[in-house]
């Protein structure tokens, strides 16, 4: 009996594990069949505009210079950084877990403006 | 003495003055003729055409050269061709009177780092009658790469990220780093290990030793709103306290600024590649554009000239008209 009821035990948390993973993996496996609203931040006159934006988990953003003096955005924990982007160049990152997250150009650190990922 | 007023009062008063606490704070554009001078203090000006400024060197003076911000590989209007204004201020300095000992360059030598772009640089400076160059990295030079390359090429027995000191003819120079690890919302920054090289660096000094530092981004708040100061660089004066001369040029900026505070006279030098608005009057710090006619009469070359019986710095900025 007692072995038996170790085995119920044992199953029953395997399928809790496998519940516990797949619910995040069916919900990325969702999101490129209905396509997210990717969205667009530029870099003009030393400032990111918009200086907020909020989007949901998942939704691609692209940020692009568009000053004759390149930018760079970099998040101040670092999740996210671009390389320098020259006149015109573009960087995209979609957010994965929901957050405020605070960037910044390393350039010019003046420049400061934040994404809230809801 | 004569001569320093005659120079003195060719200030423009819409843009120059004295504040209340008595410190002398001039902004001239190089190429408007508008040239400051201390009196009493530690610099004195002159303009390059000025046929006394080089009469004014004994033998054992010093004489040296700051050039700034020649961005090569910049191409937008505001300056197409940063390698002919750069050539154009070598004319000018091969052209000097009296040959100046070396250059200083106070950084962004590249517009984005790329090797091509340091040749290039290098190439146009081999043409220059001073052959002795000391850098000190601009933002734009250490993009990506942490300034490994800067460091590979110009910085090779230098400290940390790119500082070091040397002597010439008794005056003690300085070349500082501010433009790595910035954070954000912040200024330029020296940070912890910098600022600890440099108090050992100038502690062994006498305080009659004239000391002059430079480094990219001002060490003084010029106009924070548009990151034009360094956060940490009250700390690095202090160190400088004890000396009777202290001279701190800067570049980043691209327009003359000067400023005296002390014992310290601060000064920023053009750009050889495109000037940048007066602080505030601009929605930004993006280069200006400016008439294609007017271009050269913004940019130019810092010459300067340390008379040793005097104690006194001469710097000269110079357009490259």
């Amino acid at each position: 009996m007692k072995k038996n009821y170790r085995i119920s035990t044992f199953a029953t948390g395997t399928a809790l594990a496998i519940v516990l993973f797949t619910a995040p993996l069916v919900a990325n496996a969702a999101s490129p069949e209905v396509p997210a609203n990717s969205v667009e931040i530029t870099i003009d006159n030393f400032s990111f505009t918009p200086a907020t934006i909020t989007v949901k988990v998942g939704t691609p953003i692209t940020w692009q210079n568009r000053d004759d003096i390149p930018h760079t955005v970099v998040s101040n924990d670092n999740l996210f950084k671009s390389k320098a982007l020259d006149t015109d160049d573009k960087f995209s990152f979609t957010p994965t877990k929901p957050g405020t997250y605070n960037y910044f150009c390393s350039l010019h650190p003046k420049m400061t403006a934040k994404v809230v990922v809801e | 003495m004569s001569q320093a007023t005659k120079d003195e009062i060719l200030h423009d008063h819409n843009h120059d003055g004295v504040d209340r606490r008595g410190f002398l704070k001039c902004m001239a554009w190089a190429g408007t003729g508008a040239l400051c001078v201390m009196q009493g203090g530690v610099m004195k000006s002159f303009a390059l055409n000025d046929p006394t400024a080089g009469k004014h060197l004994g033998k054992g003076d010093l004489s040296f050269i700051q050039i700034s911000d020649s961005h090569m590989g910049f191409n937008k209007p505001a300056n197409p061709d940063v390698a002919a204004t750069l050539k154009a201020a070598i004319d000018k300095i091969n052209g000097l009177p009296v040959a100046p000992e070396f250059m200083l360059h106070t950084g962004d030598i590249t517009h984005l780092s790329k090797a091509e772009q340091f040749d290039n640089v290098d190439q146009i400076l081999k043409s220059a009658q001073p052959k002795d160059v000391f850098f000190v990295p601009g933002e734009h030079d250490v993009l990506d790469d942490n300034g490994q390359q800067y460091r590979e090429r110009y910085a090779k027995n230098s400290q940390g990220a790119g500082w070091y000191s040397f002597d010439k003819k008794g005056v003690h120079f300085v070349g500082l780093v501010n433009v790595m690890n910035l954070k954000a919302g912040g200024l330029g920054s020296l940070g912890a290990e910098q600022l600890e090289w440099l108090e050992k660096d100038v502690k062994h000094l006498s305080k009659s030793t004239p000391v002059i530092v430079f480094a990219h981004i001002p060490l003084w708040a010029v106009y924070p709103e548009w990151g034009w100061g360094t956060e940490d660089s009250a700390q690095a004066l202090g160190y400088l306290k004890r000396f009777g001369s202290v001279t701190v040029l800067n570049g980043h900026i691209h327009q003359v600024m000067q400023k005296v505070e002390g014992n310290v006279t601060f000064h920023t030098a053009t750009s050889t590649a495109f000037p940048q608005p007066k602080p505030g009057t601009a929605p930004s710090p993006g280069p200006m554009k400016v008439p294609a006619e007017q271009l050269r009469s913004l940019l130019g070359i810092t010459d300067v000239n340390y008379v040793k019986k005097h104690h006194a710095l001469a710097v000269t900025d110079s357009s490259l008209e």
